[in-house]
């Protein structure tokens, strides 16, 4: 995923672990961002969908970290970073269902275990590092140049 | 079919948004988690049918452009919620109805299921209906 295209615009957005009155409100951020710089309606919806579920994950599970956002002329990524605890069995991560979630998150409408599986859906390549103990990067790209007419949000899967 | 049916076919008021009331809904999805609703919609403008009265199910109608939420049960979300989706310009409603009543009332009226993307889970499940 190396393109010439440039850099139109990088943000910063702090996350606070558990924090869940503010939670969710990256992403609605990130959706207002993208509108304004005239990202296509379709790679909005989908990058809004991928950077809730990061979002979730960050305060659902982890004491806090960050969601970078990488607009280029012919795709949007999302980064997003954590401190722990980190995922220790990521293809089991990856299986829709699989959930390690408690039931207070459960309860909130969350942990069904989609989380990730949707992150990949709708994204055009996800890439998961972990280290247990230390902490999860994810980075998702989403791409623009694409068929915008039918809307499916379909990425390619890995 | 526009809200305003919507809350009088399910005996619902409007906690946010009546002034949207004329909003038309083409289709609806019911769900508690609001995971499924972000892997499963993939239609806009979608109406919401949930048990769930967490300040998130207001984020995710922003995030998927629902046309609103129809909270069942009698549940009713905190304040703050209600003031986000005023401000946001996201119609709420509450009915004292169950889930199960408020999809079948509107499902006989002919407000349609929400397309969805196929769950990831059913490849290997034969005869599971297409999407």
């Amino acid at each position: 995923m190396i393109s010439p295209a440039p850099l139109r615009h990088r943000e910063i957005f702090p996350v606070a672990g558990l924090d869940l009155e503010r939670a969710g409100t990256v992403s609605t951020e990130v959706q207002r961002v993208l509108r304004k710089l005239g990202v296509e309606p379709e790679v909005v919806r989908r990058a809004g969908i991928v950077c809730f579920e990061g979002e979730m994950n960050i305060v659902l599970y982890t004491p806090g970290g960050r969601i970078i956002l990488l607009v280029y002329d012919d795709r949007v990524e999302l980064i997003f970073s954590d401190q722990g605890p980190g995922i220790p069995d990521i293809e089991l991560a990856r299986q829709p269902g699989y959930s390690t979630a408690p039931n207070w998150a459960r309860e909130l409408g969350f942990g069904s275990g989609m989380g990730i599986p949707n992150m990949e859906t709708n994204s055009d390549k996800l890439e998961i590092r972990s280290r247990p103990g230390e902490g999860t990067v994810i980075r998702a790209v989403i791409l623009r140049r694409r068929n915008e007419t039918e809307g499916s949000g379909e990425g390619p899967r890995p | 079919m526009n809200l305003r049916e919507v809350a009088e076919l399910v005996g619902a008021r409007f906690l946010a948004g009546a002034d949207l009331a004329d909003r038309e809904v083409n289709a609806a999805f019911a769900a508690d988690l609001l995971s499924d609703v972000l892997a499963m919609v993939r239609e806009e403008g979608v109406l919401l049918i949930t048990g769930t009265v967490t300040a998130q199910v207001v984020r995710v109608a922003e995030v998927m452009n629902l046309a609103g939420v129809v909270f069942v049960r009698g549940k009713l979300p905190a304040k703050p919620t209600v003031d986000y989706a005023a401000a946001a310009g996201i119609p709420l409603l509450a009915t004292p109805r169950t889930m199960y009543e408020t999809c079948g009332i509107l499902y006989t009226h002919g407000l349609p299921p929400a397309k969805r993307k196929p769950f990831p889970y059913e490849h290997d499940q034969p005869g599971s209906p297409p999407p």
